[in-house]
């Protein structure tokens, strides 16, 4: 078994109110700083994880972000696996 | 009657449907820890509202995982009745149970008040002139996609309707029901409206109980 280091970024899909993301982009708004036209928040994920080879982890990776990790009801999620650095 | 009431950590409101559904109904109630199994034997199955695994990922995601909602899962199968209140609502939706999810109040805020609702669907006409329930909430803002919708509608599913709409869910839906009627999912609270209260009407002590009537109509 190999380790290794995965990643899972969900972000809420852009019709999806995400308040955090609204409120920062507010409180920029209340110090002046106009430019900041949009800011989203999302979910970072970062999981260790032991597997045969790159494609298994990465299979394992898809089936928990699909089971648990993100709901496609609103969210949409972005996965990285790559071998753990020793 | 036997009903059952799922229970996780940070559930809050599993006592109150308990003794609601014992002093009230005069059912024999289980309490169901979130680690256990089940063999499906009750005639409904409740999900209880509160803040189950403190909303750790989405509201209800890490309760749809549970032992217990596995069961719970071939509960359904058998088309037993199971009713999720507030957060048992986003549980329901996180297991897949019923369509869409919900999210974020449009107003950002928790909402803690009586709010006037409607039948829908099937429960077209169940309620009286006036009828409210209490609601209690920060993420009760329902969205499905648009062929969900469609099918909601279509099939009646959308069984309790705001009336004015306190949290910006889509086509006003307070409760909804999966597509064989089964499972039912509420973000109001009829287990909180069965007592006379300081801030509520005599008559709305009878809401409450006017809801229960109407689940206990689901039995086999």
């Amino acid at each position: 078994m190999k380790k290794f280091s995965a990643t899972a970024t969900v972000r809420f899909k852009k019709s999806v109110l995400e308040p955090q993301g609204k409120a920062i982009q507010l409180s920029l708004a209340e110090k002046g700083s106009h430019e900041f036209t949009l800011v989203r928040v999302g979910k970072y994920i970062e999981v260790e994880l032991e597997a045969e080879n790159a494609e298994a982890a990465e299979q394992k990776m898809k089936k928990i972000a699909d089971d648990m990790l993100f709901n496609d009801v609103m969210e949409t999620c972005e996965i990285h696996v790559a071998e753990a650095k020793t | 009657m036997k009903a059952a009431v799922l229970t996780f950590p940070g559930s809050n409101c599993d006592q109150d449907l308990v003794t609601a559904l014992r002093d009230d109904f005069g059912a024999s109630v289980d309490l169901l820890w979130h680690t256990e199994t089940f063999t499906p034997s009750h005639d409904f199955y409740f999900v209880p509202g509160g803040f189950s695994y403190g909303d750790y990922l989405r509201t209800g995601a890490l309760a749809a995982q549970s032992r217990s909602v596995e069961s719970l899962r071939a509960a359904a199968a058998q088309g037993r009745p199971i009713i999720g209140i507030c957060n048992g609502f986003q549980i329901l939706c996180e297991t897949k149970l019923l369509p869409g999810a919900l999210i974020r109040n449009t107003d950002l805020q928790h909402i803690c008040e009586w709010t006037p609702l409607a039948g829908g669907g099937d429960w077209q006409g169940a309620f009286p002139e006036g009828y409210a329930l209490p609601i209690s909430h920060g993420e009760g803002n329902f969205i499905c996609s648009d062929d969900e919708l469609k099918a909601i509608k279509d099939n009646g599913q959308a069984f309790l309707r705001y009336t004015q709409n306190p949290n910006g869910a889509t086509y006003d839906i307070a409760g909804l029901a999966s597509k064989n009627k089964r499972v039912i999912g509420l973000m109001p609270h009829p287990e909180r409206a069965l007592r006379v209260q300081k801030d509520a009407s005599i008559s709305q002590h009878r809401y409450g109980r006017i809801f229960f009537e109407n689940i206990f109509r689901l039995a086999a």
